[in-house]
Formats: C-alpha cells, structure tokens, sequence
C-alpha cells in the first residue's frame, strides 16, 4: 500500500542536506508552507540555495523574525533567487553585507525556469530580460528578429509545497490563489514535501480534480494551518 | 501648485486611473500593474466585460471584497485581498506567465519611473547599485503583453522630466511602451515620436514641451 503521509514535522524533513537547494512555494501569504519552513529552521540544514517569489518584508524594529528572515539571520543561506528583494528586508541587509549572495530573476522567468526543471526542459531562450541588467553575463540569440536570453532550468534538491488536501497517494488540490508556485515546484523537486490542510481518503479527489497528480510527492504531512493572515 | 495658478488642474491618482479605463474596450484581458494600474480596475464599468489577469493565477479578477466578505485565499499580485467574478478561472504560475509571456494579453498597464521616446520603459530599480531589487513580473508583462500602457506622473516631485530621450535608470524592457498615460496629458510612441493624443485642459503643447525632455509632436 502506498502511504506518503508523515506523523511529524521531524520525519517530513529528514534527510535534508547542508547546500541543497530548496525550493519554497507561495505567494504573499497565500499557498505558503509555513510548518515546513519552521521545520526547516528547526532541522539544521545549512549552505541552503532558496528559491522563492519574495524574500520577505522589511523588517520592523521589535517584530518577530520569522521564516526566510530567521533562516537568513541564522546564517542558513547561502543564496537566494528570487524576484523580490525588498530594501530594509533581513535578506537585503545579508546581502548588502556580503553574507549572503542574491540572484534577482523576472517572475515568468523564474516560473518557467522551474516547470522547465520539472518537464525535463534544461534551457530556454526568452525576450525576457534581453536588453536589461537581467542578460548580462548571459547568452542572447536573435528568434524572429528578437534578442533572447538563455536561462536555465532550476531544479530543487528539495521542494516544499502547501495544499488545500491531499489524499495518501499524494494527489493534491489548492485552493484559490493558493495554487501559485505549488503545482510546479512539486514537478521540479527531486524531494518534494507537503504540507496539507485537509485529509482525503483515495478516490475522495476526483480524477477530473486533481491538479498535482502524486507521481510528484515524496511526502505529505497533515498540518491544519488555519487561514493565511492578511499581509501587513 | 504653481501649475493651477498657471491655468490648468493636473489628474490625480483617481483622474489618471479613470483616463486610462475610458480607453479599455470589452473583451480585453488585461493585466494592472501596482500602483495607479491598480486602480483602473475601479474605473471600468461592471457592465463592460474586461478580464483582468493577475500574476500569482488568477483570471477574471473582481473588485475588492465588501467588509467581512473577504476571502483569506484570494490575493492580487499586490498581495490585497480581491474577488473572482463568474466566469474567472485560476492558474498555477508557469500558465500564469505562459497568458503573459505567450501574447494572450491585450494590454498590460504599467507603472513607470521613466518612458523614453523610443518606447524604452524603466520601472524597477533607481540605481543599478541598488541592493533592493524588485522585478516582480514587471519584465515579462513588458515584453510579452500586445499592448504596454505606462500610466505615471509628467515630471518627478522635485520637477525633473521622466519623459525622456533615453532612460537614465536600468530598463526594465526595450521599446516595449506604445501609450503613456500621465497626470498632463496622453502621448503615443510612434515610429515618427511622441505624439500628443490630449491634454488637460487649460495646458498649452508649449507648456507641455517645456515638462518634457523628449521632443513632442501634435498628433
């Protein structure tokens, strides 16, 4: 029998490697696997490449640093990629003092690089970027009388993905706005852990439904988060 | 403001929105940059079937939500909490990008730091120096969407011109701007330059010209 749920947060992220490249999914609030990252600070891994829409806000005297911001602070991270780099962020600050490097890709880029590392796909060319500080160092081709820069795919030793539900197969659904980067960091994590609002029994989720099939999940963790807080 | 005393009223945030939304036709899809973008949405008649795309994989994007109607799930690309009208669907991020950077989009509006006359937009990043660096998906909607639409003030707060011949800040594309929305006036970037669609009344074309660094032309 097929069973990829986990009991603890411990056992979801066992085995995480020093300098793996870790793939975190969500967008603001939204589809963010919170409990994994927390379980991530907690499990040691240190040298981490992290891939991830926003680096976290600036931060504010007084407040609590938590998620990517702890991990940075930690001194965790080796590199971030990502497609915001806020001033005033512990990221930002990291990188301005040397201690941590920063690759900022466009959005779509980094989307595609991602499903590209999912598909199998191991490089691209897109007009995205050309002609901006986001081509330099790279190639760059004339397709139909338009400059375009190579990017390459961007596979994660480990992906960590949030669920609306997920059944023992790991097939998943989302909900919302929710559904973000999680369908394709799920595809390009060769570890890819969940973590899930709602259990499912098999054939609960229709076929018709599903939009992560389990082929692309390792392990499932149930952990009721309660709903995303409003950003600040 | 010296400018009132001169005769004529510059739009504000909500006057420029509504100025750009008057132009917005049904059945476009459309995706609204942060900023004055955003606020397009609010200027287009609900009757008038325009879809709005946002980045994070939502297609059909509604208003924001009535107090104690909001739905903790549904963020824009601004990460404001919003609505789905019927008929609107979600995406995951590669299909969200595949709508942007595959031409399905009939316009994008865009915020702007600089517009140059060559249709060259700066909207990222003051300073290449910059630590802070926020691309977001500003980069692929400039390249990918059948329309950019820059909607942003005439001149900086301390005066300078942001119309310019070239961009002094890093590009965020290249010749990618075909329609400038300010608080003066409209210019469409054409093969032959700027040319003035309208301004607000009371502004002279002088009066314009003399705010712009790239040379205007009457359309």
């Amino acid at each position: 029998m097929i069973d990829k749920f986990v009991r603890s947060i411990a056992e979801a992220m066992n085995g995480i490697r020093d300098g793996s490249t870790v793939l975190m999914a969500g967008f603001g609030e939204v589809g963010a696997p919170h409990a994994l990252l927390d379980g991530l600070i907690e499990q040691g891994a240190t040298g981490l490449t992290i891939v991830l829409n926003a680096a976290g806000r600036a931060q504010k005297l007084g407040e609590p640093v938590q998620g990517i911001a702890r991990l940075v602070e930690l001194g965790r991270v080796r590199k971030v990629i990502t497609t915001f780099l806020r001033s005033g962020s512990v990221a930002a600050e990291a990188v301005k003092a040397a201690r941590m490097e920063a690759e900022i890709v466009p959005q779509g880029t980094l989307a595609e690089r991602i499903r590209a590392a999912g598909a199998g796909v191991p490089a691209f060319f897109t007009p995205t970027g050309a002609g901006t500080l986001v081509a330099e160092g790279k190639e760059v081709r004339d397709y139909g009388g338009r400059p375009c820069v190579l990017e390459l795919a961007l596979p994660g030793d480990v992906a960590l993905v949030e669920a609306w539900a997920a059944d023992r197969w790991g097939n998943l659904i989302y909900r919302d706005s929710g559904r973000n980067f999680n369908p394709i960091m799920a595809m390009a994590g060769r570890l890819t852990i969940v973590q899930t609002h709602h259990v499912c029994d098999l054939g609960q989720l229709a076929a018709n439904e599903i939009v992560t099939p389990g082929i692309f999940v390792d392990r499932v963790l149930h952990v009721a988060a309660g709903d995303p807080k409003l950003p600040r | 403001m010296s400018d009132t005393a001169q005769g004529f009223t510059p739009l504000g945030r909500t006057g420029m929105a509504a100025r750009v939304a008057r132009d917005i036709p049904e059945g476009w899809y459309v995706n609204l940059g942060i900023g004055i973008p955003t606020l397009v949405a609010d200027h287009v008649p609900p009757e008038r079937e325009v879809v709005l795309h946002s980045e994070n994989g939502i297609l059909g994007m509604g208003p924001a939500p009535a107090p104690h109607r909001e739905n903790p799930w549904l963020v824009n690309a601004s990460t404001q909490r919003v609505t789905i009208r019927p008929g609107g669907s979600y995406v995951d991020h590669a299909s969200s990008f595949a709508i942007v950077r595959g031409g399905h989009l009939d316009l994008c509006v865009l915020g702007g730091f600089q517009v140059a006359q060559n249709g060259d937009l700066a909207n990222w990043s003051q300073s290449a120096a910059d630590v802070g660096r926020q691309i977001g998906g500003a980069m692929d909607l400039a390249v990918g969407a059948q329309r950019v639409w820059v909607v942003m003030e005439h001149v900086t707060k301390d005066g300078r011109p942001r119309i310019l011949e070239r961009c002094t800040y890093p590009l965020t594309a290249a010749r990618c701007v075909s329609r400038i929305y300010t608080n003066l006036a409209v210019l469409d970037i054409t093969p032959d330059g700027l040319a003035v669609v309208d301004t607000v009344a009371g502004l002279s074309f002088d009066d314009l010209q003399a705010r712009t660094e790239a040379t205007l032309r009457k359309a």
